[in-house]
């Protein structure tokens, strides 16, 4: 790897994000901005019922509402396939039905059952409020426990029961494990509903030319190119005649790692009418039809030695699946499986998932997606096994850590790199001393305030992933590589086309850093073009974490090949061997001729002139890469968190918090810094604010954004970031990924702080007032 | 998020906009800051077919101080009584509360009026305007009067105005002192329990909010606050109260909070 030290902007740096001078005068575009000749507009009529069988839709008075063009049901709009889902764990799990718009039964309030397009959004909606649908109700099926009774009402009927997969994994030794230890902690650990809630809802731009036969899609999506592929599956049109287009994205947490009905159903309603078709959702709907996150328990054994080794692990994992599959439905729970054991050397593992139909939305991936579910499980216990064993938090992780990597576990998996202990050695020196601590608990106190400290140590899997892995470990539809062009100019600037689609990551600052260690051309001479398929080769998008260990690696590897390419260029300028050439500050020269150079730049200008070009050497400097990676990468970590809670009222302040990060090799700090700042927001939300909340009746209770809490800036502490830098052996700029480790970290450790307040082995999140009081009250602690 | 169509009219004296209400019939709803009743008709929970925007009104908007008391106009914005001289001078109480009504945003639009107006059950005025023993002034087809805090407040989000009645203004006694506590879960939530208390030589004053349909006189607590003091109020905040269970916390637990808060609120109006 080249990498030019003495440049500003390169790896390692810390520049302003290119993106925000637009994003902060108003000058980005996203999908609301789109506006084109003619178009129309959509709203949804939604179930209002949990499950329901459709007996009638009346489209009379909606047709004769002022502003309406068309109403369109399941029966009018033909697709060739239903909402698509590229998870298939086994190979063998049944994918049930999902019509775009329902088809004789709704499985979950906020269903889509029927679509009104007209002039504008306002006569739209007045439209969908005059369509008569016609339910007969059906009893439906609320939470995992439900869905599993023996009477439950049958949620799919392609399936014997709402029972959608099980899933296990068992090494040999777990009962014998079991029977020789000398404790075995149990507890049941829960992961609530959580809703996304990204800054800019979902919005789809459907433009289908009729006289071409062409599509246009604006979507606000992390994935163009899987709207691509199945815009193509679903409405049955070539491939080859879809463009899909994410423009800004305002955030997205997995919600819109996703294609979903409503952009199929925009697809077609502009071929049925013959004009593009927006549809910006409601906030409302957001929170009634997009996917949700989460809504797992795990039911947990741990089987230790008093010394505090664990011996052997037993969990059972619930997934609400919610009544359909998303696009990665699946993959979630699966994941947890994956990381049941967290950043322990764990020898024996009895992991069992059940994943379960119910009538509410469906769930898929949330900042984190499986990986915090799986890190609050082994993180919980480790708590409630130091508490059983009278030893430290600290101490009873450190004898479970693996020392020696690469490390397998006992599920497979290869953790690539780490230094564990480092990173907890790290959060202690930061920390106050147990005295000092025990001395500032006494005075809060004296005040009515109950102090406590908390932890989680953690890793995590990112760098999504092996092709070989996708297919026979995770049985996904697509591998899991990334594309990237890198074209220099005659002029000599360089414009990167990623196949990565950032929705807030910064991916325009951190590859052009990437550009400027490896070429030499400055920073500010690096455009990144994203998310438009017209002009990018394929790329699987972003999620995961995964967008600069794969991404940028791709961008990194392209840029190789262009300066290997322009040293060929440069030999022949300055009349030498190429093995001769020497690089280096964005200039070539020849060894043991210093004077004599060539800038990369003159070099680009004499490849697009192609005069005089070495024997065999195409004109021009443009190189595509897909890179296809080696193994998942491995973050890893320790967070420390400080709460002071009001004896009375149960209220939790988070007075202090300190994440200690080990990302391998950091690209950009300071957007390093922002991806834990934000995530740890986010984990605080799961911890003591949000919560979806349905009744009986599977109708969403907490709907809005005045009853479902997002921590706002006020709640968030000021947090202190620190790293360990351990690259990762998987990729030459030996990164690992951040953008969900704050989340997955953060969620345990400030649970662990209030338990540690409040003297509770466990509390189930989110941990409001009412709950932290309750758990005062029962143990009369202060 | 999209209400429904509705009709706007912005009329520039009291005259006008009590005309404009009485000749529409029930359909109508006076538009103040917006902030509680906008949301509303994007949730399609309130759907009038006429906005009477009283905003652009001159006679409603401002502070001034009269022989006992302080008068304010209806329009006047939670971010100008917060930060008016007279009002932090000669009624320290409501300039605190109106500096921690939601966020700035809501500061810079809600308005005093518009907030006493609408009743919500978790606002913080109304139980503030009761703890002061305050008074608001109307103005209808028959002309204007004066409603009592005791009496404005009807039921859940129900006042005793008539419909083509206009909030014109809010008078409070100068007082000294008092506190208003609110609890919530977010820095900008509504209360889901806030306590206003005034000490007021051996007596109180206490007004709650978010324990029931509406704020409320805690009068069992102002008794025991006499003969008791702090603690023994905290032990009958909740008799009489009526809190709704729901996902930000259970009956019981709202009746916690009003003991709790009632005996800091006292504390901190007799430090």
């Amino acid at each position: 790897m080249a990498i030019a030290t003495d440049t500003r902007n390169g790896i390692g740096e810390s520049p302003l994000r290119k993106e925000d001078a637009r994003l902060l005068v108003g000058r980005a575009r996203f999908v609301d901005d789109v506006k084109l000749p003619g178009m129309l507009h959509m709203a949804l009529v939604r179930s209002p019922y949990a499950h329901a069988d459709i007996v009638s839709i009346d489209k009379q008075a909606a047709l004769a509402s002022p502003g309406v063009t068309a109403v369109f049901t399941g029966d009018d709009l033909k697709f060739a396939a239903g909402v698509p889902c590229a998870s298939n764990p086994t190979g063998e799990m049944v994918h049930p039905a999902r019509p775009p718009l329902a088809r004789g039964r709704v499985r979950h309030a906020g269903e889509p059952v029927a679509v009104v397009i007209a002039a504008d959004r306002y006569a739209a909606r007045d439209g969908a409020d005059q369509v008569v649908v016609e339910y007969t109700p059906r009893p439906a099926a609320i939470g995992v426990d439900a869905a599993l009774r023996d009477d439950a009402p049958r949620i799919h009927e392609e399936l014997d029961s709402n029972v959608a997969l099980v899933l296990t994994h068992r090494t040999d030794g777990v009962d014998a494990a079991f029977a020789d230890a000398d404790v075995v902690v149990e507890h049941t650990l829960h992961n609530q509903r959580l809703i996304h809630v990204p800054i800019e809802t979902r919005g789809v731009v459907a433009d289908w030319n009729p006289a071409s036969d062409d599509l246009v899609v604006y979507s606000s999506t992390q994935v163009p190119h899987f709207l691509r592929t199945f815009l193509a599956i679903v409405c049955g049109v070539s491939e080859a005649k879809v463009r899909a287009i994410a423009p800004d994205v305002g955030g997205g947490f997995g919600a819109k790692l996703n294609t979903y009905a409503e952009e199929f159903i925009a697809a077609a309603a502009s071929r049925a009418v013959g004009a593009p078709v927006k549809w910006i959702e409601e906030r409302s709907e957001a929170m009634l039809a997009t996917c949700h996150g989460r809504a797992q328990d795990a039911h947990v054994q741990l089987a230790a030695n008093r010394d505090g080794k664990v011996l052997a692990m037993r969990v059972h994992y619930v997934q609400d699946y919610g009544s359909y599959l998303q696009m990665l439905t699946p993959l979630i729970s699966q994941l947890t499986l994956l990381m049941a054991p967290g950043p322990y050397a764990i020898p024996e593992l009895d992991v069992k998932v059940t994943n379960v139909y119910t009538n509410t939305v469906p769930t898929d991936a949330l900042r984190g997606a499986g990986r915090p579910e799986a890190t609050y499980a082994i993180e919980r216990m480790m708590d409630i096994l130091a508490g059983e064993l009278g030893m430290s938090r600290t101490e009873v992780r450190r004898r479970n850590f693996p020392t020696e990597f690469p490390f397998t576990t006992a599920v497979g998996l290869l953790y690539d790199s780490g230094d564990y202990h480092g990173a907890l050695d790290r959060l202690l020196e930061l920390s106050d001393d147990q005295e000092t601590f025990e001395r500032r608990r006494e005075e809060a106190r004296s005040r009515g305030k109950l102090l406590g400290r908390g932890l989680s140590t953690y890793v995590e899997v990112c760098g999504f992933v092996p092709s070989d892995v996708a297919r026979t470990v995770l049985g996904l539809t697509p591998g899991g590589w990334e594309s990237s062009t890198v074209r220099m100019h005659p002029t000599g600037t360089v414009t990167v086309i990623t196949g990565t689609s950032p929705h807030g990551q910064g991916h325009a600052t951190s590859w052009s850093q990437i550009i400027e260690s490896e070429l030499g051309v400055p920073f500010a001479d690096v455009e990144v073009i994203h998310g438009d398929t017209a002009f990018a080769p394929y790329g699987l998008g972003t999620y995961g974490s995964r967008s600069i260990a794969v991404g940028g690696t791709a961008v990194h590897l392209a840029a190789t090949r262009v300066r290997e390419k322009a040293q060929q260029v440069a030999a022949q300028m300055l009349e030498a061997a190429a093995a001769d050439i020497e690089f280096k500050d964005g200039a070539f020269s020849v060894a043991g001729s210093p004077g004599k150079q060539v800038t990369i730049q003159e070099v680009a200008f004499r490849a697009w002139q192609a005069f005089d070009m070495p024997e065999g050497v195409t004109p021009g400097l443009d190189e595509t890469v897909f890179f296809d990676p080696p193994n998942c990468t491995f973050p890893f970590g320790a967070h420390g968190c400080e709460v002071e809670v009001d004896r009375e009222t149960g209220k939790v302040k988070i007075t202090g918090y300190i994440a200690v990060d080990d990302c391998g090799n950091v690209v950009n700090p300071m957007i390093v810094d922002g991806q834990v700042h934000g995530g740890i927001a986010h984990g605080i939300g799961q911890a003591l604010y949000e919560g979806a909340v349905y009744n009986d009746d599977g109708q969403l209770l907490n709907g809005t954004l005045v009853d479902y809490l997002i921590p706002s800036a006020a709640e968030v502490p000021t947090i202190r970031t620190e790293r360990t830098i351990t690259p990762s052996p998987t990729n030459p700029l030996g990164v690992k990924g951040i953008g969900e480790a704050g989340t997955i970290a953060s969620t345990p450790a400030v649970v662990s702080a209030v338990c540690n307040a409040v003297g509770a082995a466990d509390l189930d999140m989110p941990l409001q007032p009412e709950t932290v009081w309750r758990a005062i009250e029962e143990r009369g602690a202060g | 998020m999209i209400p429904h169509a509705f009709e706007y009219e912005r009329p520039e004296t009291v005259a006008d906009a009590v005309g404009l209400l009485a000749g529409s019939g029930d359909g109508a709803r006076v538009l103040a800051g917006g902030h509680s009743l906008l949301p509303m008709m994007k949730l399609r929970l309130a759907s009038p077919g006429l906005l009477v925007d009283i905003g652009r009104i001159p006679e409603l908007r401002g502070i001034r101080e009269t022989a006992d008391g302080i008068a304010i106009g209806a329009m006047t914005t939670h971010a100008e009584v917060a930060a008016s001289e007279i009002v932090r001078r000669d009624c320290p109480l409501l300039a605190a509360a109106a500096a921690g009504i939601g966020d700035m945003q809501v500061r810079a639009r809600g308005t005093i009026g518009g907030a006493l107006a609408q009743a919500d059950s978790h606002a913080d005025l109304p139980a503030v305007l009761l703890a002061l023993d305050g008074e608001v002034t109307a103005e209808g087809p028959s002309g204007s009067r004066t409603i009592a805090a005791g009496d404005l407040f009807v039921g859940y989000l129900t006042t005793s105005l008539a419909p083509d009645e206009i909030l014109t203004g809010v008078r409070v006694p100068k007082t000294a002192g008092g506190a208003y506590l609110k609890f919530n879960r977010r820095a900008q939530d509504w209360a889901i329990v806030g306590v206003a208390a005034i000490v007021d030589g051996p007596g109180a004053r206490i007004g709650i909010t978010g324990a029931g349909p509406k704020a409320v006189r805690a009068t069992a607590a102002e008794e025991a606050f006499a003969s008791g003091g702090a603690e023994a109020a905290a032990a009958h905040a909740a008799d009489g109260l009526r809190p709704v269970s729901d996902t930000a916390g259970s009956d019981e637990y709202r009746k916690h909070l009003a003991g709790v808060l009632t005996r800091r609120a006292l504390e901190q109006a007799a430090g």
